[in-house]
């Protein structure tokens, strides 16, 4: 009763809120809606004839096995690129944690990559891999290796996961380390007492402590894999050789922008917007309650 | 409205008329364009001399970035009306063009409703035939062609002990085994596969690559390139690969260095590469006809273009469109395109231009830039080499691309690999046909 008396109806607070809500319905809203509407059409590139087809797009999209095959790829390459990026990041941290003289300058370089742009950091990797061209695969051929990503997809494959991952690591690397540090020291030094050597402290407390943000970190990188990579593949191999890198976002570009085929690239990112809302409600959920602090 | 209030607003009307005829004495022609570097500056120059030749119409080129970003912002900027006069658009979005019938305004019409002269029989046939109606109508304005030939190392060949360029397909397989046994990392290489393995194969040796005169006959075509002959051709350039005959190098032109930094003695490739070539290459170099499958064909036909075309979109003033015919008969004027030719390694679109050209010397002083026209004009084109028209090839010659890719790693024979593009590529079109009834 009290609340009511002392804040009566206001128009202030709808104010207050005002822009936020028009910036999701114009950037947010009204894009997505017509990328709903858009994906239940067939059209030409030039939107002169337009057929209303309710989901054949998406009929059409799950009989395709070049898409399925990109689901799969998608899939492979985001486990891949989360579990290289988190794992070598945790070990960076790790040993940062512990380190106590430069320890600024060593935190600074390893944050660095992470303000490289993705463009980039695939150009990076594609210079020195590149199979006639570049210094790491010359170095490869002397070992007896023949390296030739623009012919062999698992290599290919491998070089977008490293570039990828590698562009990923010093993001990682901020939140394990600030977690670790968030660790009160009495846990760690009352377990140094006890007799427990660093690699059993680390699994025995600091590994179990720092799960939240392990598992933060896990959504984080999944959902980077699956949409911000695509800068790093469209510079390194463009989806090549033979599809073996094409994965969802980088089809959505490829049929909807090189191809034209509006329809079923707004069905693909239907799609891919179903995903993130899927991954968004998982981290919600058990971000707060499934994760033991 | 009385009277003399509908006189003062004529009079008002007339005013703003002719001072908006004032501000207009020079009409801006837009101009989208999807040549960076070397030749953005070069089409830079092109616009520049046209518009101090007269001063009624400005041209105004724009970078809009590769060809495929310029044809998409092309289409973009159609959907919400703010379409250029002018845009560049490559030689597989011309069935996409074509069909659409409401948004280009056909070159050869565009001239006429201006009164611009304009004769046909001057453009090379194997150039324009790609561009025209079945009824013959041109589409639109050839701008930057150019055909596939093979570029070969000249120093290679001596040291290889080659003693004449392959003219067939049994002499680039002895060429190669003396290049490999003379120490070269492989042999021969090529580029932009599907356009030079696949396209120009078929027409060299007078194939068709689909049903339907290629597709210009109606767009319920299919594919017929998943032929015996192609498919044993591939095969065999594959089972090369073992030896190091042939390397795959990737796609479009990745494959350039392979041949500059002398790794591959030949390459297969746009004679456009021409300026790459002269600049990178440190040994000398020659340009060769393809060669000739002599179980397919006892003689070549002639070979397709590749390359972009100026197509005018509709929706704007009858006056604009006189700039733009005005415009497109100095870019093909005969001094402007031997210029453009003997500058970029296009080839020129019309005879006068190449008769210019042989005339300033250029061949002599340059030997080998004509094969290109050579090859081109070789024969009348055919049915089946007077071009393509595919609909959603773009997407085609990628599902080209990934199946030769799957090809030459071995993971499939020519046959699987050509009969499953020629699969997804019948899909492709019927979704084409469908979108565009």
């Amino acid at each position: 009763m009290l609340k009511r008396v002392h804040f009566g109806p206001s128009a202030l607070p709808f104010l207050l809120v005002a822009p936020q809500i028009i910036i999701t319905l114009v950037f947010f809203i009204w894009p997505a809606s017509h990328a709903l509407y858009q994906s239940l059409l067939i059209q030409d590139a030039f939107g002169l004839s337009t057929e209303f087809v309710w989901f054949e797009n998406f009929e059409v999209l799950f009989e395709d096995d070049q898409y399925l095959g990109a689901f799969e790829r998608t899939i492979t390459f985001s486990i891949l690129v989360a579990t290289s990026s988190m794992g070598f990041s945790l070990i960076l941290a790790a040993m940062a944690d512990r380190v106590i003289k430069g320890s600024m300058a060593y935190r600074t370089f390893l944050i660095w990559p992470y303000a490289v742009a993705p463009v980039v950091a695939g150009a990076l990797w594609v210079f020195m891999l590149d199979p006639t061209l570049g210094i790491l695969t010359y170095g490869l051929s002397a070992l007896g290796y023949e390296w030739n990503h623009k012919l062999n997809g698992a290599e290919a494959m491998g070089l977008v996961v490293i570039a990828s991952a590698w562009k990923q690591v010093a993001y990682n690397f901020l939140f394990f380390l600030a977690a670790m540090q968030s660790i009160p020291k009495s846990l760690i030094e009352a377990a140094a007492i006890d007799g427990a050597g660093p690699i059993r402290r680390f699994w025995t407390i600091i590994f179990p402590l720092i799960s939240p943000t392990t598992f933060f970190l896990l959504v984080v990188n999944v959902v980077y894999a699956f949409f911000d990579t695509f800068g790093i593949i469209h510079a390194v191999t463009q989806g090549g050789p033979a599809n073996s890198t094409e994965i969802l976002v980088y089809k959505v570009y490829n049929d909807g922008f090189v191809g034209l085929d509006l329809g079923s690239s707004a069905a693909q990112s239907v799609i891919l917007m179903i995903i993130v809302i899927g991954l968004t409600v998982i981290q919600f959920k058990y971000i707060e309650k499934k994760v033991e602090y | 409205m009385s009277y003399s209030k509908k006189l003062v607003a004529t009079a008002v009307f007339a005013a703003f008329a002719s001072s908006a005829t004032v501000a207009l004495a020079t009409t801006e022609v837009q101009w989208w364009h999807a040549m960076g570097g070397t030749n953005g500056e070069r089409v830079n120059k092109l616009a520049s001399d046209f518009n101090a030749t007269q001063s009624d119409y400005k041209v105004v080129p724009v970078y809009k970035g590769n060809y495929t970003e310029t044809m998409t912002a092309a289409v973009a900027a159609f959907r919400a009306n703010e379409q250029p006069h002018i845009v560049q658009v490559f030689e597989v979005g011309t069935a996409t063009m074509m069909a659409a019938k409401g948004a280009v305004y056909p070159v050869e019409q565009v001239m006429k409703d201006a009164g611009e002269p304009f004769d046909k029989s001057i453009y090379l046939p194997a150039v324009i035939s790609y561009y025209q109606t079945p009824a013959g109508e041109l589409l639109s304005m050839p701008f930057n062609s150019s055909t596939p030939v093979l570029w070969y190392n000249k120093d290679a060949f001596k040291k290889a002990g080659v003693a004449s360029v392959p003219k067939t397909w049994d002499d680039m397989k002895s060429a190669s085994e003396k290049l490999v046994a003379a120490g070269y990392k492989c042999g021969f290489s090529f580029g932009w596969q599907s356009w030079v393995m696949i396209e120009n194969y078929s027409s060299w040796h007078n194939m068709s690559m689909g049903t339907k005169e290629n597709g210009f006959a109606g767009t319920d075509t299919e594919f017929t390139f998943n032929n015996d002959k192609t498919k044993a051709r591939l095969q065999q350039i594959a089972d090369w690969s073992k030896d190091k005959l042939f390397t795959y190098g990737g796609r479009r032109g990745d494959s350039l260095s392979m041949y500059t930094n002398g790794e591959c003695g030949m390459w297969m490739n746009s004679s456009a590469y021409y300026g790459s070539i002269k600049k990178q290459a440190k040994f000398e170099f020659g340009q060769a006809m393809l060669p000739l499958d002599t179980a397919v064909a006892s003689k070549p036909q002639n070979s397709i273009i590749g390359g972009a075309t100026l197509w005018v979109l509709r929706g704007h003033d009858k006056e604009e469109y006189k700039g733009v015919a005005k415009f497109m008969s100095y870019l093909s004027s005969s001094a402007v395109q031997a210029w453009w030719h003997q500058e970029t390694g296009y080839v020129p679109i019309t005879t006068p231009a190449y008769e210019l050209s042989k005339k300033q010397g250029f061949y002599k002083s340059n030997p080998g830039t004509d094969i290109a026209i050579q090859q081109l004009s070789l024969n009348t084109p055919t049915p089946n080499s007077k071009g393509l028209r595919f609909g959603n090839f773009v997407q085609i010659r990628d599902v080209l691309n990934e199946e030769m890719e799957a090809i030459w790693a071995g993971k499939k024979t020519a046959a699987e690999g050509l009969d499953d593009a020629a699969e997804r590529g019948n899909k492709l079109l019927r979704k084409f046909e469908r979108a565009n009834k």
